[in-house]
This record gives structure tokens, sequence and C-alpha cells, in this order.
């Protein structure tokens, strides 16, 4: 900025004029920024599409922690993320097709309840009822580490006025009913998501 | 360690053995039954709520008073505004 001290002497009375002007305008001009900074609500709009175990923790954690930061939050699911609201979770998770993912003892000693154990695609895919030992050892395992489950993750969400978003028309293609789903939700589709989403601070895909 | 505050501690919540996002938002409830100015202390073991809850602080335009760990424990206490 213009130290107006050390130039006016030696300034035509109209440049001077305009110099104080400009000054004036700098900060008032920051001012109303801060103002506009201070009363700005910051808001999320998620995207969640997937349905297993792993999955739904994402946009449950981001949801209720936004709201819980003050801001304003929707998700919108779709495809398989609606599994997310029914009344009943039922969300499982599966080492088939996630060759990243490695299975955890919940029991006996430290040492053991640290350890990754890999779990070649084979194994799931004979073995029948692997996804239910799978989804049992993971759920044991968040709960001794002090994890929230998904159910109480949405109902954390719901308490703080996250705004939950059924896609309609994966609705209908799965055949679902809207009372399948939690009362708290709202039946919507891309044209309303899309303006939300344009507001919004942050916005993910998951 | 233990850190004293000028006002004495108003509520207190335990979020030991919790971890993400739980000491959050189990703070953030405590808070809300709070009156400004109040102090809340907050004691947590997730190594994650140093810097959450400097955040959540900063966020929420609450004053983080203090915090401190001691033994893997974490001890923070938080002033409404």
């Amino acid at each position: 900025m213009t130290n107006l001290a050390e130039v006016k002497n030696d300034m035509p009375a109209a440049d001077l004029q305009s110099a104080q002007m400009n000054e004036w305008f700098e900060k008032k001009f920051e001012e109303e920024m801060k103002k506009r900074e201070a009363a700005h609500v910051p808001s999320m709009a998620l995207i969640a599409t997937k349905g297993t175990l792993d999955m739904a923790y994402p946009p449950f954690i981001l949801a209720s922690t936004g709201a819980a930061l003050g801001w304003d939050v929707s998700v919108f699911f779709t495809f398989y993320g609606l599994l997310l609201l029914k009344k009943d979770i039922e969300a499982k998770v599966s080492p088939l097709g996630n060759p990243a993912m490695p299975m955890k003892m919940p029991m006996g000693p430290d040492w053991l309840q640290n350890m990754n154990i890999p779990m070649p695609n084979a194994i799931p895919s004979v073995i029948p009822g692997f996804e239910n030992v799978a989804t049992n050892l993971m759920k044991k395992t968040f709960k001794n580490k002090g994890v929230a489950s998904i159910e109480e993750l949405r109902e954390l969400s719901l308490e703080a006025d996250v705004k939950l978003l059924a896609c309609q028309m994966t609705v209908d293609v799965f055949g679902f009913t809207h009372d399948d789903f939690i009362d708290e939700v709202s039946y919507v589709g891309a044209a309303t998501f899309l303006p939300e989403a344009q507001k919004a601070d942050v916005t993910l895909f998951i | 360690m233990t850190v004293t505050s000028l006002k004495p501690v108003a509520r207190e919540l335990d979020a030991s053995g919790l971890s993400c996002p739980l000491p959050i938002l189990k703070t953030k409830k405590a808070i809300g039954g709070l009156e400004t100015g109040d102090v809340l202390r907050v004691v947590s073991t997730d190594p994650g709520s140093l810097n959450d809850i400097e955040s959540f602080c900063k966020q929420t335009g609450n004053d983080l008073l203090a915090s401190s760990e001691h033994d893997g424990s974490y001890e923070f206490l938080i002033r409404k505004n």
C-alpha cells in the first residue's frame, strides 16, 4: 500500500484525492471481507455410493464431524450407498476382490491382534460364510479400538441435523420402498443435489 | 502434569478409549450443555485428538485454554464462547 505521508507533498490535488480514495476503499474492502468470512457457515455435500462396512464409515465419520464443527452437511446416497439408510444396516465387509484388506484377529495377545493377516482371494471365495466371519472379526476389532458403530454414527449425524438424501432413481431400480428406510430420509434427484453441492465448500464422492 | 485454570471446571468428559471421531462428537455435545465462559475438561487417549481438539476449537470459536499429555493420556481445557 502507498505510504501517503511520503508522497503527499509533491502530488497534485486530484491524484491525492484518488490515492486517499484507494486507501479508504482497500481498508473498507478488507473489513467487509472479514465480516463476510466470519458470518459464512461452511457446508459440505457428500455422495455415498458404497454399501460395504468399510465404505460405510467415511461418509458417516465426515458427516458427523462436519456437523460437530458447525457445518451444514448433506449426504446423497445412491446405488449401494442406499443400503446405509435402511432401518437395519446390514453392511458387511469382504476380503474377496479387496486384495489390500488384511484380516484382523480381535482376540488373543496384542502381537496377534496387531497382525495384519493377508487373505488370498482363493480362501474367501470357496469357504461358505466367510464374509460373515470377516465382518464379525472386523466389527469386533472396531469395537475393541473404541470406534463407533455405523448405527451410532448415523444416529449422531441425525441428531446434528445432517441431511440424508436418497436417490429416488436407484430406490426404484433396486425395488426398494420408502418403508425400507429410516424416516429422516428425503427422496430427491440429481437436480436437487447439484445446487446444494454447488454452494458447498467441500464436496466428496465416496 | 495437571493443568489448572482460573475458572473451576464446569464439566468433565472422559473420552478415554474412544477413537476418531467420537472424542470430537462427545466434546461438541458436552459444550452444547454449557453456559458461555464455562470450562470443559476433556480427557482422551486418542493421539489424533491432540490436533483434532485444537482444530475443533478454532472452527467452533471456543478457546482451548490448555492441552497436555501424560502417559498416553491427553487432557484439554476448553472455554465455551
